[in-house]
């Protein structure tokens, strides 16, 4: 027989670094800062994402429960969208283009070529917390296809070495950026 | 002929001074000035624009519904979601000429009795969010939006708001639901939303590019703009071209021109001087046009002669290596990921619909499998709640009809593979 609880399990308990408390008062202010909420929830959960790179769950409680609309509402919105996460992202999101006008000029060679360099698939995010990679139907510059979007900017008439090219670009600036 | 793409090319175009020694706001103070609400509803009734969101209903007979309807505020919606695959035309207008798209907003306001407009636009769309977002500020600094614009007592404010990533939401109804914090899902139609609409209260949706037309069409009168293109349906037309074409791209083009001149002769051939295999004329949405269809116009009615739709104006190109089972397949996925689920024969259909045509690709089909596909299609097609999962059987049933042979060489090359395998069914 083998008990509930161990020696080792109770050592582990203690050890644990203490969990992050996530700081609420953003969510506050950003809800304080719409004077008229009615049909303002997207705005808001859009800002909430802004702060946070997702949206917390705790977060989007405290917004419903300030709104005073039900929390199942608000996570009726936030699974409906798809630009909406509720797990934390890395600090850079990729979208690649599947699209079909994307596709017939080699969009999967550069798709592939993500997945290879960044080591993850879609909807995942790479284990140091740099970059969320995502496939998307269209992202409206198919003239510029094959296309990806790091961001807020879109990259058109990618080929696979143009792609390694940008990542190592975007990884070189995720470094500056964090030695900073 | 330009009108909506004529300020393109020019140094700072989305600036406020560069749109105003263009003509710019010249005809919102007309507007404003000389005419009465009823005149500018005439004037486009004149003009029979058409809108491009991609149904091509008369825009001067949505605007007299809405103006009739007493029940206030009223509010004008601009519908900037472009998320039809294949479509990247609306952004020229919000990134080149976003003053353009304004004034057309405070005409219409004005015409309707809106107080009230907003500019959806698609998430994925954010330095144009910022440009009209910039924009906004600038007509407002010189009152030609904001409160009492122009000392005239008309007020007309606009509000930005970001889509948050669904296709569904370029519905209007959908829109509507969306822009009131719920799920992006589509309403019953009849009641329509120049009755029924934002809040319930009257209001129009239009397009990006119905919206730029009105003030050229104001300054220059309608009988000018319907001797554009062709009588039923007149204007130019923004057409945003892609796939194995030379030069993609926006052109903007009369309404009507030939669907082999925009290929040939504006988008520069097909790609590494390869033969034309099909096009898709209204994006993922639209039924295909093999090579025998070259020479159809490119307008609505000539289209739906055609048995497929011009929608926004996306055409998708696709050379003699492309493979139209794989390609009607990428569109069904599409479908399938934005049906907004709220009834059964979109939702559950073209779940199923994909499941086969996967089966299909994999080798596992069988020639029944079309006649099944086509008879789920249909369902899908008549019974679906709204335009999404009505359009959305148009690539596979087209497909299927020009290119039969291209889904049965995959069925038989599985069947050989079974054969061969000795597990022959
Ligand atoms: C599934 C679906 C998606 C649509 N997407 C768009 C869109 O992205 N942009 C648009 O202007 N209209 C879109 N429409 C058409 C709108 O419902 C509506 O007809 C249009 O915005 C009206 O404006 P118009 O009369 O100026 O064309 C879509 C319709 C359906 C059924
Ligand atoms: S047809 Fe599709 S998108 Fe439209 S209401 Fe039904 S499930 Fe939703
Ligand atoms: S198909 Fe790739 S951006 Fe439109």
């Amino acid at each position: 027989m083998s008990a509930d609880v161990t020696l080792e399990d109770v050592r582990e308990e203690l050890e644990r670094e203490p969990e992050e408390v996530l700081d609420l008062a953003p969510v506050y202010r950003i809800i304080e800062s719409h004077r008229e909420m009615k049909g303002m929830l997207i705005p808001i959960l859009q800002e909430v994402q802004q702060v946070y790179g997702y949206v917390p769950e705790e977060a989007a409680n405290l917004a419903a429960d300030l709104m005073g609309i039900y929390r199942s509402q608000v996570f009726g919105v936030l699974t409906f969208y798809t630009q909406f996460h509720l797990t934390p992202r890395g600090r850079h999101i990729i979208r690649a283009c599947s699209g079909t006008a994307c596709h017939v000029r080699g969009g999967k060679t550069v798709i592939n070529r993500l997945e290879t360099v960044l080591g993850i698939g879609h909807g995942e995010t790479t284990e140091d917390r740099f970059a969320s990679f995502e496939k998307v139907a269209c992202l409206g510059a198919c003239g510029l296809a094959p296309v990806i979007m790091i961001d807020n900017d879109a990259h058109g008439q990618l080929d696979p070495l143009k792609t390694d090219r940008i990542i190592e670009a975007l990884k070189e600036m995720d470094s500056m950026r964090r030695a900073d | 002929m330009k009108i909506l793409t004529r300020n393109v090319g020019q140094p700072n175009p989305a600036h406020i001074d560069s749109y105003l020694v263009n003509e710019g706001y010249m005809a919102l103070p007309r507007v404003l000035r000389e005419m009465s609400p009823e005149d500018v509803i005439d004037e486009i009734k004149i003009s029979r624009l058409r809108g491009r969101g991609g149904a091509g209903f008369p825009a001067g007979m949505k605007w007299d519904f809405a103006s009739r309807d007493r029940r206030t505020p009223k509010h004008i919606i601009c519908n900037a979601d472009e998320g039809e695959p294949g479509t990247f035309k609306d952004r020229v207008i919000i990134e080149y000429d976003p003053h353009a798209l304004l004034e057309g907003m405070a005409i219409a306001g004005y015409a309707v009795g809106a107080t009230r407009g907003f500019i959806y636009i698609r998430g994925e769309y954010p330095e144009g969010a910022r440009i009209l977002e910039r924009a906004i500020r600038q007509a407002e600094a010189r009152s030609f939006l904001g409160r009492n614009i122009l000392n005239s007592g008309f007020d007309f404010v606009i509000t930005v708001h970001r889509g948050a990533g669904a296709y569904i939401c370029g519905e209007e109804t959908a829109l509507i639901e969306s822009l009131e914090g719920k799920r992006g899902q589509s309403r019953i139609r009849p009641p329509f939303p120049v009755n029924v609409g934002y809040r319930n209260l009257p209001t129009v949706v239009n397009n990006v590019e119905t919206l730029a037309n009105v003030a050229p069409i104001i300054l220059r009168g309608g009988s000018w703009y319907a001797g554009i293109g062709i009588a039923e349906c007149p204007g130019t037309k923004l057409f945003s071209i892609s796939g194995n074409v030379e030069k993609p791209g926006v052109y903007e083009l009369p309404m009507g021109v030939p669907l082999r001149e925009l290929i040939f002769e504006h988008a520069g051939g097909i790609t590494g001087g390869r033969n034309f295999k099909a096009a898709f004329p209204g994006g993922a949405s639209s039924g295909c046009l093999d090579a025998s269809e070259l020479d159809v116009r490119m307008d609505f009615n000539s289209l739906a002669a055609a048995g497929t739709m011009l929608g926004s104006g996306a055409v998708v190109v696709l050379d003699e290596t492309a493979d139209m089972v794989k390609a009607a397949c990428v569109f069904t996925r599409f479908f399938e990921h934005e049906s907004c689920g709220k009834c059964t024969p979109c939702r559950e259909g073209v779940y199923w619909v994909r499941q086969i045509m996967e089966n299909i690709l994999q080798g596992r089909g069988s020639e029944a499998d079309l006649d099944l596909l086509l008879d789920i299609c249909d369902s899908i097609r008549t019974t679906s709640f709204c335009g999404l999962g009505e359009a959305s059987v148009n690539p596979i049933v087209s497909t299927i009809k020009k290119f039969r042979d291209e889904y049965l060489a995959y069925i038989h090359a599985g069947s050989q593979e079974r054969t061969a395998l000795g597990e022959a069914s």
